[in-house]
Formats: C-alpha cells, structure tokens, sequence
C-alpha cells in the first residue's frame, strides 16, 4: 500500500528566543492511500499548523514531508502551488471561498484548475450535499454550514488524492455533520483518496480508519 | 468614555499611516491647487483695481482726438470755459532696459480721488520738479536709471507717473497731450462740450481701462480648473474617507455594542475629520502659495500681453484669501465625508461585514449614480441646445464631465461582465468577476483618474488646435517683412516720403476708436493691395469682396464682433460713425483681440476722417534686414519701434505659450492628483483583498501569479477608463472650443484631433497607474505567503 502523506522527524518552532514556541517536535506520521485519519489534540497544540505544513503553505525547520511521493523540502514556491492544485484538496473552517465566484464557480474552481472537470460529478456533489438549489447565490449569501458544504464539495470535486479538512464539520449541526463526514468517506474509499481530518469529536474520530493525538510537539496513537 | 472612544477610532491611523498620509495629501492638494488659482486670481485683480484708481477710481470720462492727440490749447480753452479737467500724456517708450509706459499727470487739476492724489501730494513741488514713481517690480526692470523714481505699490507694474511736462519732453510730445480727464461732477450752465469742442470725443468711464470686464474670461477658465482640479483631489479624499470607515466597520459595531451612543460616535468621527482637514488645510495653503508664486511670472506675462493689463509678477500674502481656502477645505472635507457619517448613522448595530454584502450596497449606489448621471447628461443637452452666456457654458461643461464621470463605473462594470462572459479558464473567469467584485472601492478613484484624463485629452486638444490655427492664421497675418511705428505725426508723414522709395510696398495703419455695434472697438483703414488680397484670412466673405471693400461699398468685421452682434456677410449693415450703415462684406479670424474690430478701404477712411495720423507702417521688402538698417540710420528709430516679421511672430507665440503653460501645469498636477488617487484605493484594497485572495493561493495559484494578475487588473481597469476619457475628453474639447472660446474670447476654432498626443498620454498614464500599482502587487508577491497564511492562522 503507497503512502499519501509521510512525516519524519518534523520540527517547527514559532518565534525566536525566549518567546519561542515549538509547535512541532520530531512528530512522525504516515497516512496511506485510501484511509482515512482523525487529528486530535488540545486548542492550540498545533494542528493547524500542520496542516498548513502538509499543503505546502506554511515552511517548517527540520524534518521530512512526503506528500504522494513528491518531498515538499525540495519543492519551490511554484511546485507546491502545483501540488495544492493537483494532489491535495485543503478544507478550512472558514474563509474557504472564493468571495466573487457564485456557488456554481467555486465548486468546480479547482477541479477546473486541475483540468479534472466533470459537470456531472459536481451535479452529483451538489446533489448530495445538499446545496443543489443554492448554486446562484454567492457565498455572503450562505450560512457557515452551507458554506462549509460547498468547500467540501469543491474539494471532493477535484479528485485530490489527500484531502486535509480543518475541523471541517465545526460549523454543522450533528446530523448534517455526520451526513457530510459518510459522504466524505465514502467518497474517499471510491476514489481512494487519504484523509486527514482535524477534529475535536471523539465521536468523529471513532469513526476513521485511525487515529492521532498532538500534545507537546509529539504524535501519539492515543490508548 | 470620549478619551476611550476616540483612542480606539484613531488606532486606526496609527496601524495605518499611509492610508491617512493619503488621506491628507490628497486634501492638502485639493487645497493647494483650488486656493493657488484663487490667489493668483485675487492678485491680479488687485492689480486691475491699482491701474483704475490711479486716475480717480476709473469713474472719470476722458474727451479724446480722432486725430490721436489733442493740442494743449485745448485744454487752457476748456478751464477757460469752466469745465473741470485735467490733462494727461500717455506713451510708451524705452526705458533702461525695459518699455514702459510714461504717464504724464498735471497735479494740480487732477481728479480728486485718484491714487495719484494722495501719492503727489506730500512731495509737490518734487514732482513737479521730476519726480516720478514706479512700482518697485518695474524699477527692477529699468535697472539704473538717470530720472529720479521712486517706488510705489499704487502705481501699476509698466507703468512710471510722473508730471506732465516731463512726460511731454520724454515722448517728444512737446505741446500735445493724449487725452483729457473730466471731473465726473462739473460745474452747472456750462457752454456745452458739443459746441465749445465738436472734434473731442467723450469716452464714457466704462469704456476706458475696463481690465476686469475684459480679463474676467481669463479668470473663469483658472477658477474653473481649479475647481476642476480640487473635486479631484475630493474623490480622494472621500475614497479615503470611504474605505477608512469600510475598514472601521467591525470597531464602530464593537464601541456600539459596548455602549458608545451612535450620536457621539459620530460627533468624534465629524471631529476626527475636521481635525485632518485643518492640517490639510494648512498644508495646503502653504503648497498653494507656493504654487501661485511659480506661476504667477506667467500669467503676468499673458494678462500684460494679451490685454495690456497690468499683473506684477510676486506675489502677496493675503489673509482673506487664506480663510477662504481653509473655508472651502473644511466644507470639501464634510462634503466628501457626510456619505460615511451617513452610513454610520444608518449601520444596524450587528450589520453584516462581508466584502460582497458591501460590494452589493456599492453596486446600488452605481445604479443610482447612473440615475443622476443621466438626469445630468439630459440638463447638458438642453444647455447646448438653449447656449448662450459663459456661466452656461460652463455650467454644460460641468454638468456633461460629471455625467461622463459618474456613468464610467457603470460602464466598466458592463465591460467586465463581458470579459466575464467570454473569459474560458477558471482563473480567468475569476479575474473579471473579482475585478467587478472590488469595481466598487476602485471607482472613485478611477473616476478621478478619468476626469484628469479627459481634462488633459480636452485642454490639450484645444490648446493643440488653438495653436496650429493660430500659427496658420500668424503667416497669413503678419505677411509684411517689417513694421515701423513713427513717435510723431510728423515723423510719421516724413517716414511716408522716405519709404516710397526704399520699401517695395508701404501699407500704412490708420486706426480710430469707435463704438461697433454697441462695443468698444477700432476702424482700421486698409489699402487695396495684392498683400492682402492675397493672405488675410476671411471666415466668411460676400463674392468680390476686395474689390467692393476697395470700392468703400462695404466693411469687414473680426469674428469677435461678427458673433457677439450676429452680423452676417451679405445681408447684415454695421453702424460706423460719420457713415451710417455699412453693409458687412466679410468676416476675418482675429485671434487673441479682445475687442470689436471692423476694416473698411483706406479710400473711404481717409475721406471720412483726414486728420487721423498713421500709427504704423507694415513693409514688403525682399531685403528686410537693409531696409531696418536704412530706417534706423535715416530716422534714429529705437530698435523697440521697428519689428521685423520673425520678431513679431515669436512675440504673439510666447504670449500664447504661456498662457497654455499655465494650465499645462493645472493639467500635470491633476493628473498626478488622480496618480496618488489610484495609489491610494490600490494600497488600501491590497490590504482588504488578503482574505479574497487566500482561498486562491491554497487552492494552488501561486503569489507571483496572484501578483500578475493584481497587476493586469490594475492596468486593465486604467486602460478601460483612458478608453473611455478619450471621448469625454473630445467632447470637452468641442465643448471649449465652440462654445466657452466663443462665449470668452469671441473665436471658434476648428476641433483637430492629435493622435499622437493620446499616445503619450497613454504612455504617461499608464507609467502613473504602474507607479501606483506596482508596490502593493510587489508586496503581495514578496510577503503574501505570510500574509495569506495569517488569514487561516486567525481563522478561530
Ligand atoms: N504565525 C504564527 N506566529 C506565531 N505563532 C503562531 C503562528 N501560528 C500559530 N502560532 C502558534 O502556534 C500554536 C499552534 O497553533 P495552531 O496550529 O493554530 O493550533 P490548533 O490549530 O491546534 O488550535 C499556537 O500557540 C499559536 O499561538
Ligand atoms: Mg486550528
């Protein structure tokens, strides 16, 4: 089984000197094709952080990061742009749409940025998540939780091979929540795509393939 | 509370000091360039109010010769018969290194009242001893001299008073004297002036030196480009003010919420930018000043040259004019904020703060600004259509450039909804929906951008088209190799006999004033000769018309008089004195003339009026260079009383030159005043778009592309507004040249359009949109990541 995502030996401190924070220390982490992982850990231990790290926007000090084979250490600024159009698909909790593209535009942006457009699929996409008759509004015009779903959808749209999802299902009620998780999942198992999944419920986390704990810079399979 | 309140809204500054330095550069500017064109307007008036109170506040009649000059006798036989005036000697003359013009007043019967009184008084029996005075400017340009002047700011710059007798001796008019001044009270059961004097005539008060009545054209076209110029440098401001407010949005919600009353909110706010407006204002006073005293040389030199008026050429403090500027700030200043104040008051206190709710709002206000654009552009239609009058005139001018500026938002969106429509890629797509999207914040300054476009495509077109007729019309005009002006009759009829010989042709001037249809204005007398039947240019003309003019069946009148009177060739009569109506034969082009002019063969004018002397001589001569040197060699003319033909013409063009200097430089400074505009929307918006950009930057589009694109949109945007300016800008060209020329100068002339001027406008234009959208794309591209980043960062 190939490795979507590998991480050795990641370290990343914020600041220098006596204000310094070490986010990251000497975390390892690998999430195969096609599985799914939940990311836990306490507000502030750095999640987010590495996320960002994994899709390429944030630099890190040491360490290595393999994303679909490609080691993002050697890639330049135009590489990961590359990588982010192509492999990964990023689901944030907020500030995730384009601000003057209608529904319709962004959900099929980036599959069309990453020339893998299927006007069927995203209909489909639309149609599943619940936001099919939404499509000519603008996304000021949508709540947090209908914009969430079109994030998701633009995301899954593109077929990326690793989806990172930033506690994508904050915003949602529980139902909807869970509604959009089986749907992420079974698409993923279809398309086998890998999953690293933020999130604070225990419950939500109970339901991936595995699962991790952050806590003082270190990766733990928790117990 | 207050202390509290207003540390929190002017944290806003403090974290963005660029914004406000735009902020109050573009207020200072606005100030600087409405407030320098009033200063230099003021300057000069106080100048024209200088030369009129000399001789008794302008409001004394003058009895003056047809013949030019009136015997001193004359005068003795008038106080003889009881009539209280005084006489006086006016000429021009060299003097030192400059001509002046030598005044020659007699004290002791001269009208009360008059600057001259009080400034003779004191030193009577110096002045009548050789005393004159000068302004201080025109001593400077004697340099050393042998009379001994005085300085005096009372005496107009050009001009030196002094007594009569010197005067006379000075301008070899021993025994003649120019003109006589009437008390404007007389004694009661005089003999009439008819019977005791029929060869005098009596010029009324406001026939005289009405420099203001003439000059205010002049004027109006400076107030308006400084208006112009200071709405401009209000967009900025209100953009600014706009945007600070946009951004402040979250803070007004936050204090409100807290418990700050919306009524002090606004109270500090009003205060906020009142406090901004008065150090703008004083900034802008000073940068006025400034302006003013550069420019002033120039248009001294256009108001001396054109009408005679004299402007000395430094400037004074004056702190009327001060207020007025600091006036006409603080109003622009609330004027460009009360939309804010207005918004404020309206804010529900838990409003949305999305960039496209706000974008929506905008593109309300768009349609609504198309409403007034529209009612505007109908108003300008219906004042072309009524014309007539200069404030008309300007008031289209107005009413259609603020209708253009106001439809162009309207416009642009519409063109990138079509970019839209035919983009193909994703990106592209949302390059002309973003672009739409941010129309709203970028308006404002892009219709200040378009506004100084147009005003530079209009003001140069007609200053181009203005200039290319005026030198085709200078060759025609001024044919003849040399001009000679004799100081005396006498010398005028002996230079007569000598040119005969010498010159190949000798075509004398004889000129008279006289009232044309109801306006100051001269008789010119002109001989029939194959010069002119060959080169004066005629608008219009009935058919043989050099020989019916030579026949003295008819007059030819300038375009000045010909539009002002509405007298047609062939059909309409002007009234001249001593012959009644004269049909109109033709109408010439005469640029640059203030006053009505009519021509008619020199036959007929000497049969009518025999005594009037030649005051020049124009000269054919394939030699010219010979004959001025036989002239001076013969006559010992001084060299300022024979012009040779390339002389005069450089003389009329630097005239006009520098009248076109001054708005050149109106021109650059607008435009600069929409540079910075455009700089600043830009750098306010770059700081606004983060959160617009970030989703792209992850979704995989790189920070050098998001820069590019930053870039295209900036240059796309400007392109489309030059595009636009470029008609606007004809149209205020026609605009000027049909109907303000008319109405100001009493000429139209032909629109002729300069494609290679657009070009380097183009060019300058788009130097100036790079200039202002580089730095924040630059930014963008170098520290977006981090930037962007902060966007996700903070997301919780
Ligand atoms: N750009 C930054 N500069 C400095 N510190 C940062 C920055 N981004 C995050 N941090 C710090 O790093 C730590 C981890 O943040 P984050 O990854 O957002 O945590 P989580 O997502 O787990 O709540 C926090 O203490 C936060 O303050
Ligand atoms: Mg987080």
């Amino acid at each position: 089984m190939t490795s979507a995502l590998t991480i050795e030996r990641l370290c990343k401190t914020f600041g220098k000197g006596p204000d310094a924070v070490q986010v990251l220390d000497n975390a390892n982490l690998e999430v195969p094709q096609g599985q799914s992982l939940a990311l836990t850990g306490e507000s502030g231990s750095g999640k987010s952080t590495l996320l960002h790290i994994c899709a390429g926007l944030e630099p890190f000090d040491s360490g290595k990061v393999v994303l679909a084979g490609h080691d993002i250490a050697d890639a330049d600024d135009h590489a990961r742009a590359t990588l982010r159009r192509g492999t990964v698909g990023l689901v944030f909790q907020q500030f995730n749409l384009v601000p003057s593209l209608s529904v319709a535009a962004n959900l099929s942006f980036q599959a069309r940025l990453s020339g893998r457009h299927d006007p069927d699929f995203v209909a489909e996409l639309a149609q599943r998540l619940g936001i099919a008759q939404l499509m000519s509004r603008y996304p000021e015009q949508l709540s947090g939780g209908q914009q969430q779903r079109v994030a998701i959808g633009r995301c899954l749209a593109a077929r990326p091979r690793l989806v990172l999802a930033d506690e994508p299902t904050g915003n949602l009620d529980e139902a909807t929540g869970d509604a959009v998780l089986d749907l992420m999942m079974e698409l993923a198992a279809q398309a086998g795509t890998a999953l690293l999944l933020v999130t604070h419920s225990t419950r939500l986390a109970s339901r991936c393939n595995a699962r991790v704990h952050l806590r003082a810079g270190k990766l733990q399979v928790p117990v | 509370m207050t202390r509290a309140a207003l540390q929190a809204l002017l944290s806003h500054w403090v974290r963005s000091p660029f914004q406000l330095a735009m902020l109050l550069a573009g207020l200072a500017l606005a100030t600087a360039l409405w407030s320098g064109v009033q200063a230099l307007n003021t300057e000069a008036r106080t100048a024209y109010a200088t030369a009129e109170s000399l001789l008794g506040g302008g409001n004394a009649a003058r009895l003056t010769a047809p013949a030019g000059q009136i015997p001193e006798s004359e005068f003795a036989r008038l106080r003889r018969a009881g009539w209280d005036v005084s006489p006086v000697v006016e000429g021009r003359m060299a003097m030192g290194q400059t001509r002046v013009t030598v005044l020659g007043i007699e004290p002791l019967t001269a009208p009360a009242g008059g600057t001259s009184e009080e400034l003779v008084a004191p030193d009577v029996t110096d002045f009548l001893a050789g005393l004159g005075f000068a302004h201080p400017q025109t001593l400077d340009e004697i340099g050393p001299r042998a009379l001994d002047l005085r300085p005096s700011q009372a005496v107009p710059v050009g001009t030196v008073l002094m007594d009569i007798a010197q005067a006379q001796a000075l301008l070899d008019k021993v025994g003649f004297i120019t003109h006589l001044t009437l008390a404007p009270v007389q004694r009661d059961g005089l003999t009439p002036l008819a019977t005791l004097a029929p060869d005098l005539r009596l010029t009324p008060p406001e026939d005289g030196a009405d420099l203001a009545g003439l000059t205010d054209s002049f004027h109006l076209n400076l107030t308006a480009f400084g208006l112009l110029a200071f709405a401009v440098g209000l967009f900025i401001v209100h953009s600014a003010v706009g945007l600070a407010f946009e951004q402040r949005r979250t803070m007004f919600r936050t204090l409100r919420a807290l418990g700050v009353p919306l009524r002090h909110l606004a109270l500090l706010l009003a205060a906020e930018l009142a406090l901004f407006a008065v150090l703008a204002g004083v900034a802008g006073l000073a940068l006025g000043y400034l302006m003013a005293a550069s420019l002033l040389p120039d248009v001294a030199a256009t108001l001396r040259g054109l009408y005679g008026a004299p402007v000395p050429g430094a400037l004074q403090f004056n702190p009327a004019w001060a207020a007025a500027g600091m006036a006409m700030t603080l109003a622009g200043t609330a004027l460009a904020g009360a939309q804010a104040l207005w918004q404020l008051w309206r804010l529900p206190v838990l409003a949305p703060a999305q960039p496209r709710a706000w974008a929506h709002a905008g593109m309300r206000s768009l349609r609504l600004q198309g409403g007034v654009a529209v009612v505007l552009a109908i108003t300008a239609v219906i004042l072309a259509q009524t014309g007539g009058g200069l404030v008309t005139g300007f008031a289209l001018l107005a009413a259609a450039l603020l209708a253009a500026a106001l439809i162009m938002p309207l416009v642009l969106a519409g063109a990138l909804a079509l970019g839209q429509a035919l983009a193909r890629g994703p990106v592209a797509q949302w390059f002309w929906a973003d672009s739409r999207q941010n129309l709203p914040r970028l308006s404002l300054a892009l219709m200040a951008l378009l506004l100084a476009l147009a005003t530079n495509i209009g003001v140069g077109t007609m200053v181009s088209s203005f200039r290319t007729t005026f030198i085709g019309w200078l060759d025609l005009r001024l044919v003849a190799e040399v001009t000679v002006t004799p100081r005396t009759p006498s010398e005028a009829s002996a230079l007569q006999d000598f040119l005969q010989d010498h010159a190949d042709a000798v075509l004398p001037t004889q000129r008279m004033d006289a009232r044309l249809a109801g306006q100051p204005g001269q008789i010119y007398a002109m001989k029939d000769h194959a010069t002119f039947r060959d080169s004066w240019p005629l608008l219009d003309a009935v058919p043989q018309v050099w020989d019916r003019l030579a026949a003295g069946e008819g007059v030819l009148i300038n375009e000045q008089l010909f539009r002002r009177a509405g007298l047609r060739p062939g059909t309409a009569m002007l009234d001249l004195p001593e012959l009644g109506g004269v049909p109109v034969l033709g109408v010439y082009p005469d640029y640059g003339n203030p006053r009505a002019q009519a021509i008619i063969g020199q036959d007929l004018f000497r049969a009518t009026w025999p005594e009037t002397p030649i005051s020049q001589f124009a000269l054919r001569s394939e030699t010219p260079q010979a004959l001025i040197a036989v002239i001076q060699d013969e006559f010992g003319l001084p060299s300022g009383q024979i012009t040779d033909q390339a002389q005069a013409k450089a003389l009329s063009m630097s005239i006009f030159e520098r009248t076109f200097m001054i708005t050149g430089a109106l021109n650059v400074l607008t435009l600069s005043i929409a540079g910075i505009a455009l700089f600043a929307a830009l750098v306010t918006l770059s700081g606004m778009r983060l959160v617009q950009l970030a989703p792209l930057w992850a979704l995989g589009l790189t920070t050098r592309r998001l820069a590019a694109l930053e870039l295209a949109r900036a240059l796309v945007l400007a392109g489309l507004t030059l595009l636009f300016a470029l008609p606007v800008g004809l149209m205020l060209a026609q605009i000027l040249l049909a109907v303000i020329n008319v109405q100001a100068f009493g000429w139209r002339l032909p629109l002729q359009l300069f494609p290679a001027d657009w070009a380097r406008l183009a060019l300058w234009a788009g130097l100036a949109v790079l200039a202002a959208a580089v730095p924040p794309a630059y930014r963008l591209w170098r520290y977006g990541p981090n930037q962007l980043l902060r966007v996700f960062a903070h997301e919780k």
